[in-house]
């Protein structure tokens, strides 16, 4: 079975975000690293690798520019087998549904494929829609905000998974393949190794174009996306004081932090 | 001329920081308050492989160079000094010594659990009464039949009462020349007539093992010999010739921390209606400390350089160790006076740096004796001999063989 990890680059978290007055966005120069969420999706692909006994390829792929490599890079350091960049000029100014689209004709293209792995969402754009959109151009069933993945049964074709959803935990059975939407809490994952290290310095990254994956030209690219944006602009800056509580004791000090907290409705 | 780090070593120092920010910045400050040391931390080096990371693959270590080796000590000690100590001592010391003057069973035997991490190694030079003065050093070794007795005392051992591997450096030859008379010992915890301790009431380091060692009629397997009878001194200098390159790349690194540190403070304080980084005086401690660290690091890295070349860097890396020290130490106690009374206190991270770094411009060299080896090279009073065996230059590909 393959599974397939889609991945993209992002600033790192620590990046200062500005938007000038034309509404250009800019991460100054801030060092290009694999979205964090991401993380989660490849540790937990080389976990199902390992409980399957080595009867797994992990693949991870990106669509991006060459920066994508960031993020392809840190996967295979982690101990993915093989990463594959996906890019063509056409594909710029994709919005999710091109993006979406993009992904979901290079897992077409390799096959064999039982599951597609994501983070959560990216740090940079957060919308979390890719992940259902691919599982919808696929046919595969989607399944997002999994906390645990309980069984996976490759040869009778089902996975059951629990989603953390905000009433509590849902059980869910779906049919192999489909695509599933790691969050934070699902494991803990691993650094690269030194020896990851090397082999992801030294790896061929294939790049994969428009025509590689038969691509409809009209559905990529700004031509394919159906988001218009009218204006970019930064948000308002969080506007606060902050105000030390001085009593006498820690008793005390806390009585009154809770009072205001209940007083401004937060508890 | 090429400055530029390779993709592997930008990967390196990645998960190096990684490691360090996840599992050590947020505990590390308890430890320290508590004069405990932080002996998961270096349970988690030895995990990663950062305990192996420049050892070759066939003797249980990473494959990497002895860059990486720097690299790794930069990010370990801008989180804690204590973290990058122990990659002094254990692989800088000791370690890095096995390869560069061990047999091929010595190597087999004591090397490779060290790479791997599954034995932990200190050095043992300084003595009560023998520091700078190594060859004042009172140890000794007396050679009856298969053994060496050893007997006499080590004090300020880094990872004293954590580490299973000693090399020990005592007198096999009383008779002989100070210099002559030493020989080197690759000496394990579970021997007999073998105890340690820690030492208390240190101004730094708080988070890690600082101690002494005592050996008792500790009865050495001649086999258990580094390099040649009379050859200790030697091989205790080209040990601190690595030694030295961790601290000044580590020193560099607590330079980056005080410069983060202050620079984060120095925009949210404000005095005078405006934020302490508008001000001229504070601009000045921060341009200093922007300025050591570049020239530590070029000074560091260098050396690596040199190291992974194969060429002898004595004073290249005595200057990298004399200048990084002396600069962290006054870039802490700058980050201190940049942060003011919060400074002072514990609240913040500073005080630990300035504690930190005083130890380093002590150990390995005091920075007077590193001050005597610059002027004593350019006067033209010491020069480089060739060794009987030299560290190995770096070579990938016979670094990560397999067997």
């Amino acid at each position: 079975m393959r599974i397939v990890v889609c991945t993209k680059q992002t600033p790192d978290s620590a990046a200062k975000l500005t938007v000038d007055a034309a509404g250009n966005v800019s991460w100054g120069d801030s060092p290009i690293v694999i979205n964090p969420w991401d993380e989660y999706a490849v540790e937990e692909a080389l976990l199902i690798k390992d409980r399957l006994g080595g009867n797994a390829t992990v693949t991870v792929i990106s669509m991006g520019p060459e920066a994508a490599l960031e993020a392809l890079k840190h996967a295979i350091a982690m101990g993915a087998d093989e990463g594959i960049r996906i890019w063509d000029p056409a594909f710029e100014g994709s919005d999710t549904l091109a993006t979406s689209y993009v992904l979901a004709k290079a897992i077409e293209k390799l096959g064999d494929v039982g599951l597609v792995l994501f983070g959560k969402s990216a740090i940079d754009s957060q919308t979390g829609q890719v992940p259902v959109e691919v599982a919808r151009y696929l046919g595969f069933s989607p399944l997002t905000y999994v906390i645990k993945i309980a069984e996976l049964d490759p040869a009778g074709k089902s996975i059951t998974v629990e989603r953390l959803l905000e009433q509590g935990r849902q059980v869910v059975k779906a049919p192999l393949p489909a695509v599933v939407g790691t969050i934070k809490g699902i494991n803990e994952p691993r650094y690269p190794s030194f020896m990851g290290i090397r082999k992801a310095t030294r790896a061929q990254y294939p790049v994969w174009s428009a025509a590689d994956i038969g691509a409809d030209p009209a559905k990529v690219g700004a031509a394919g996306s159906g988001v218009r944006w009218t204006r970019i602009f930064p948000p308002p800056a969080r506007e606060g004081k902050a105000e030390i509580i001085q009593a006498e004791t820690v008793e005390e000090t806390v009585r009154i932090l809770v009072d205001k907290l209940m007083a401004e409705k937060v508890i | 001329m090429d400055f530029s780090l390779t993709p592997e070593h930008e990967m390196v120092v990645r998960m190096v920081r990684d490691f360090a920010e996840k599992e050590v910045a947020p505990y590390v400050k308890e430890y320290d308050r508590a004069h405990k040391p932080f002996v998961r931390a270096v349970e988690r080096m030895a995990e990663l492989g950062i305990l192996g990371i420049c050892i070759p693959v066939r003797y249980g270590g990473q494959g990497m160079d002895y860059i990486s080796l720097g690299l790794a000590c930069e990010e370990l000690e801008r989180v804690d000094t204590f973290l990058r100590v122990v990659m002094s001592v254990h692989i800088g010391l000791n370690s890095l010594g096995l390869l560069q003057w061990g047999t091929e069973e010595q190597k087999r035997k004591y090397l490779i659990p060290q790479a791997r991490g599954e034995r932990w190694a200190a050095f043992g030079l300084t003595e009560p009464g023998a520091g700078s003065d190594v060859a004042a050093l009172a140890a000794t070794a007396r050679r009856e039949g298969d053994v060496y007795i050893l007997n006499g005392e080590k004090m300020w051992i880094s990872m004293a009462s954590l580490a299973h591997n000693f090399l020990v450096f005592a007198r096999t030859d009383p008779k002989a020349p100070p210099h002559q008379g030493i020989s080197a010992f690759i000496v394990e915890r579970e021997m007999k007539g073998v105890t340690t301790g820690d030492i208390h009431g240190k101004l730094g380091v708080r988070a890690g093992s600082t101690g002494w060692i005592a050996m008792n009629d500790v009865e050495v397997p001649a086999e258990n010999r580094l390099g040649e009878e009379g050859e200790g001194f030697k091989i205790a200098m080209s040990c601190l010739d690595n030694g030295r390159y961790t601290i000044g790349a580590g020193a560099t690194g607590l330079i980056r921390a005080c410069l983060e540190a202050s620079v984060k403070y120095a925009h949210e304080r404000r005095t005078f209606g405006r934020p302490i980084a508008e001000h001229q005086l504070v601009q000045q401690m921060i341009a200093r400390m922007r300025r050591d660290y570049e020239i530590g690091r070029l000074l560091y890295l260098r050396a690596g350089w040199l190291k992974n070349q194969g060429i002898r860097n004595t004073w290249q890396t005595s200057l990298a160790k004399w200048f990084a020290t002396e600069a962290s130490f006054a870039a802490a106690s700058d980050a201190v006076q940049i942060h003011g009374a919060y400074g002072y206190s514990d609240e913040y991270d500073v005080e630990r740096f300035l504690r930190n770094a005083k130890g380093a411009c002590i150990y390995e060299g005091t920075s007077q004796i590193h001050e005597l080896i610059q002027a004593q090279y350019v006067l033209g009073y010491r020069e480089d001999r060739p060794l009987r065996c030299e560290l190995p230059a770096y070579d990938p590909e016979e670094w990560q063989r397999e067997a």
